[in-house]
Formats: C-alpha cells, structure tokens, sequence
C-alpha cells in the first residue's frame, strides 16, 4: 500500500473511531451541543439586555463572535483527547501497528472538525430562533461557515501541539483555560474594539479572533453603517487576512505536532 | 533453529539512570521467554525498545530478522504487543476495538471484522462484544487486550506483565490462554514479576537487574542454582532466634537469612522433607519453640537475593525512573 493511501485510509479508521466516542461519550456532547446553546442564550438575553447598538440588535452583533468563540473552546478537545490517550497508553498500541504515523493527529482534528459542525449547525438554530439573521446571498454565508471550519481546523492543531507538549489532561485544561480566555475576550467578539482602553485597542485589533470575527460578521452581513468600520489594517482586510491565519496555524503546527507526536509516543 | 529475538548490548539511559545497560537476550523460535525481574530492573525498556517504541542509545536488536530501528515500519506487521495497562478504548465496544486495530494492520474491512469475532469468541468475549469496554472487568480489559496483539497473527508476541493486578482466578484464566498460543508455536517475550507465572508459561527465564540479564536458564535451573529448597521457621524469642540460627548453619547450602522483627530464619536446603524433619529434630534438642516452620521453594526474593546480593525491591531505583519520565 502506497504511503498516502495509507495515511488517508488509517486516518478515516481513526476518524471513525473517535466519532464514535464522541457519540458515546456524553460528556464531550454536551460540550459541542450544550454549551453552544448556553453561550448564545446567555449573550444574547443577559448582555443583549443591557446593550444597545444603533442600527442592529447585539443579537445579530454579538453572534459571529459566538461562533468564535465556541470553535476556539471545542479545538480544545483535541488537546484534551490526545492527553488522555497519551496517558492510557493507547498511542502505544498505535505505535506497535504498521499504521501510518500520521493517522493518528490528522484522524483527531478530523474527528473535531466533525464535531465543530455539529456545533456551529446547533449555533446558528438557536441563534435563528433568537433574532440573528443572515443577510448576504447563500454563497457568501457559505464562504463565512467554510471560514470558521478551517480556522477551527487550524486551532485544532495548535492545541495539539500544546497538549502533547503539556502531556497530562489536568495541565492541558488549567493552561488552554488560562490562554482561550483572554484570546477571545480581548477581541473585538462582544465589545467594540474601539472603544478598549489604550495598550488593550493594538492587542484586540491584532488578535486572529478579532479578524475572524469580523470576517464573519462581513460575510453574514452582521453589520450596520451606523457603526464605524474599523480602521485597523487587519480588520480592513478581514476575509484575506483570517485565512492567511489559518493557513499559518496550519503551516506551523502541522508540522510541528506530528514530530512531537512521534516523540512523546518514544519516551 | 533461527531466533526470533535477538539483542546485543542495549542500552538506554533517561538522564543520569541507566535503564538497560548492556542487555543480552536471544529467544529461539517458538519458543517462551520469561524476563523476570523487580520494577525498575528494564524489563519494559527492553519490550519498548523490541516493538520499536523507543530506540536505544546503543547497541542493536533484531526481531523475526528485522532491526528494530532500520526496518522498524515493516517489523510492525510482524509483532503483537500487549502492555501493562490494557491500550483498549472505553467507549468502543469490544469487538469495534479489536476491528480497528485489524483495519490499522490494513486486514481490510470484512477480514478485520471476521478475525474480531473470532478472537472475541476464543477469548471468551462473544457475550461481551458489543458492550463498550468501559463495562468490563479487569481480567476482561487484559483479555481484550491481549487478543489486540494477536489481530495479526503475529509470528513474535510481547507481553509485558501481562497478568499484573490481576485477581488470581483472573490470572489462572489468562495463563491458560497464553499456554494456548504458546502451543501454536508463537514466539513469546514475557515480563513479569511472578517467578509462577515465569515457571508455569516460559521455556527459559532471564533474571534481568539494573538494566542487564544477571543469569538465564529453565525457572528449575535457576531455583536450583539459588540452592533448591528453603526452610523457613519462626520462633519466638530474639535469643532462640540466634540459637536456632547457629543450629541449622550447618545444613544450609548457601547464605540464610534472618528477620529479627519477624523472628525468622530462612535456610536454603537441599534434599526435601527429610531435611525439614531433621532440622526440626535438632532445634528440639535445643528445647527452642518454633511457632512455624515450611520446606517451601526458592521465590523470585531467593532468587534475586542469591545472584544480586540485595533485596528485589528496586524501589530507588523506580523512583529514579519515575522522575526522569
């Protein structure tokens, strides 16, 4: 067997196997189906409440950063997952098989990026049920979905470089926590950039998750004239730039988790 | 006849400790061989190093003529491992564990799905088959586990502690099954710290300390090379405890051992019951109250005590290890 259709073929073995954990495990089911409902319910009344924006609802503001957000939380299950079978040996067993050694991450992030379907798909239900609305032709928004699966991708892979330099679950949730945070609430996702205090407004402007963000709101049509686009270069350019994001992430963490992937397995 | 495993001179040092320093082992084969040996000692280094999982720092090894480092990729078509702690998945069931590791042996689809059923079935899992593993019992994990490695019927088997933690009717159980593939003529490394379980399942034993193989033969050889038989007796009070010492040194074959806090001696004997009886004669003579006294054969401690001069603990050196990883 060729070493390509070896890695496509155990690749989609270990796709499957983790799908069918994720369909089993209901603890990782509520964090891709329920906590996406709970984020967009809790912004949406509790926030929505107490902000109004001219020209638009926070609801319609507000949503595309949820979707951010929620994605960048979900990649961490790829950290969290590639810990724990790190630690039950499970890799060991990969390693002694005449798999093909890069199966194993490429099946892990394909498995999440199922799993970021389902809960950008829940996202944009309850979001339609709240107000939200989409207001660019069907190939734009499909071009914004696409968008923030690939970054959602991407993210994966840095998360798994993380976790399999951290190597024990309890470490990998304390220090994802402790990043994903301030990632995404140093953003312009629930808050005008603009309006952040001094050293915060440069941080947010070039924060990949500000970029995301306003990309998708751009290409849902989530935003108003009678709000002031921003003037950073990034967020001029938000499309281009959030994918060149992606496509870096991908560049360097691809790389850079398989080897430690083949290291943290030989130790 | 060709051998199946071959190792000269491994070694493999985790900063300043050596976990092999120098390992010598050959299997021929067909044939079982017991690593037997403390925590510590290497014996799971040396099974990490032979199904490719780790590469030595030098010397070299070759499994069913391949080297472990060179033609690693197609060596793993040939090996089976099964670990210390079952690498099976929660949330599969059993039978969807072991068609994965099929489908990553690239049996394909419908091979891997027949060989599960039959493995599951002659490893007493049908029942159990379409529940996930998180159900199972210990004994069921190990079993589960074990039938992983043999998805390929691989011509060379490690089994590294395959029986530790186990509850002995769980043990017996898995005994018999490795006694089977045994009979098949599989190759078989086993590590274990079991002297039964390296007597009941192994051709040849390799007693393995710090690293390297201190002694290999049959587990009859060895125990013989310890000295055979041990008297073992408790008395009941410090000073019979030297008198009795002094009584029996001359039936010892090799060094006795006392434990003032137990108030035991051990003696290594030769020559069976009748010694028991003779001993148990002398220390009447010497109106010395013995609470308890067994003829019983050497264990892996004798053993250990016998070729390494210290006790088979190995705790530091575990800790050393443990700190290192």
């Amino acid at each position: 067997m060729s070493t390509l259709r070896m890695a496509v073929a155990d690749g989609v073995t270990i796709t499957k196997r983790n799908a069918l954990k994720i369909r089993r495990a209901p603890d990782l089911l509520g964090g891709v189906v329920m906590l996406p409902i709970v984020f967009v319910l809790l912004f949406t009344y509790v926030f929505g409440s107490m902000i109004t924006l001219p020209g638009m609802s926070y609801a319609e503001y507000m949503l595309p950063g949820i979707f951010v957000m929620t994605i960048t939380t979900s990649a961490q299950i790829t950290g969290y997952t590639l810990t724990q079978d790190l630690q039950k040996g499970v890799f060991d067993r990969f390693r002694t098989l005449p798999m093909s050694p890069s199966a194993v991450l490429t099946g892990q992030t394909l498995s999440d990026l199922i799993m970021n379907v389902t809960s950008i798909a829940t996202m944009t239900l309850v979001g339609l049920l709240v107000g939200w609305r989409i207001h660019t032709s069907p190939l734009d928004a499909l071009l914004g979905f696409l968008m923030l699966l690939l970054f959602a991708y991407a993210f994966s892979w840095v998360t798994a470089t993380v976790a399999l330099t951290l190597r024990t679950p309890e470490v990998f949730n304390n220090i994802a926590t402790l990043v994903s945070l301030p990632l995404v609430f140093l953003s312009n996702a629930f808050v005008d950039s603009t309006r952040l205090p001094g050293p915060l407004q440069p941080i947010a402007e070039w924060n990949p998750v500000s970029t995301l963000v306003q990309a998708a709101r751009e290409l849902f049509g989530n935003t108003t004239p009678a709000l002031p686009a921003p003037a950073a270069w990034p967020l001029r350019h938000a499309v281009p730039v959030s994918l060149l994001w992606s496509v870096l992430l991908l560049v360097v963490f691809v790389p850079l988790a398989t080897r430690l992937y083949q290291r943290a397995v030989s130790r | 006849m060709p051998d199946a495993i071959v190792a000269e001179g491994l070694v493999k040092r985790y900063g300043e400790v050596a976990a092999l320093d120098g390992m010598e082992l050959t299997v021929p084969e067909g044939t079982v061989l017991g690593l037997l040996g403390p925590n510590g000692a290497g014996k799971t280094t040396t099974v990490r190093i032979l199904t490719t999982l780790l590469e030595p720092d030098a010397g070299r090894a070759t499994v069913a003529g391949f080297d472990v480092v060179r033609d690693a990729r197609r060596l793993r078509a040939r090996i089976g491992a099964s670990g210390q702690y079952a690498a099976v998945d929660d949330h599969l069931t059993g039978a969807e564990n072991l068609e994965m590791v099929g489908r990553l042996y690239h049996l394909g689809v419908r091979r891997a799905r027949q060989r599960a059923r039959e493995l599951l079935e002659r490893f007493d899992l049908t029942g159990a088959a379409d529940r996930p593993v998180r159900g199972y019992s210990g004994g069921m994990r190990r079993r589960l586990d074990l039938a992983g490695a043999l998805v390929a019927s691989p011509p060379v088997l490690f089994l590294d502690e395959p029986t530790t933690g186990l509850d002995p009717r769980a043990r017996a159980a898995l005994w018999d099954v490795i006694a089977e593939l045994v009979a098949d003529g599989t190759t078989v490394l086993l590590t274990t710290q079991y002297m039964e379980e390296a007597d009941r399942l192994a051709d040849r034993v390799a007693v393995v300390d710090h690293g390297r193989v201190i002694a290999v033969g049959t587990a009859d050889q060895l125990k013989d090379q310890v000295g055979g038989d041990r008297i073992e007796l408790s008395v009941t009070s410090a000073a019979d405890l030297e008198t009795a010492r002094r009584t029996l040194a001359p039936l010892a074959v090799g060094d006795m051992r006392t434990d003032t806090a137990a108030l035991r001696v051990t003696v290594p004997v030769t020559g069976g019951a009748a010694v028991l009886t003779g001993a148990l004669g002398r220390l009447a003579t010497e109106r010395i109250t013995v609470r308890d006294a067994g003829l019983r054969r050497p264990t892996l401690d004798d053993v250990f005590l016998t070729l390494t001069g210290h006790e088979p603990t190995g705790r530091t050196t575990d800790k050393a290890r443990e700190t290192v990883r």
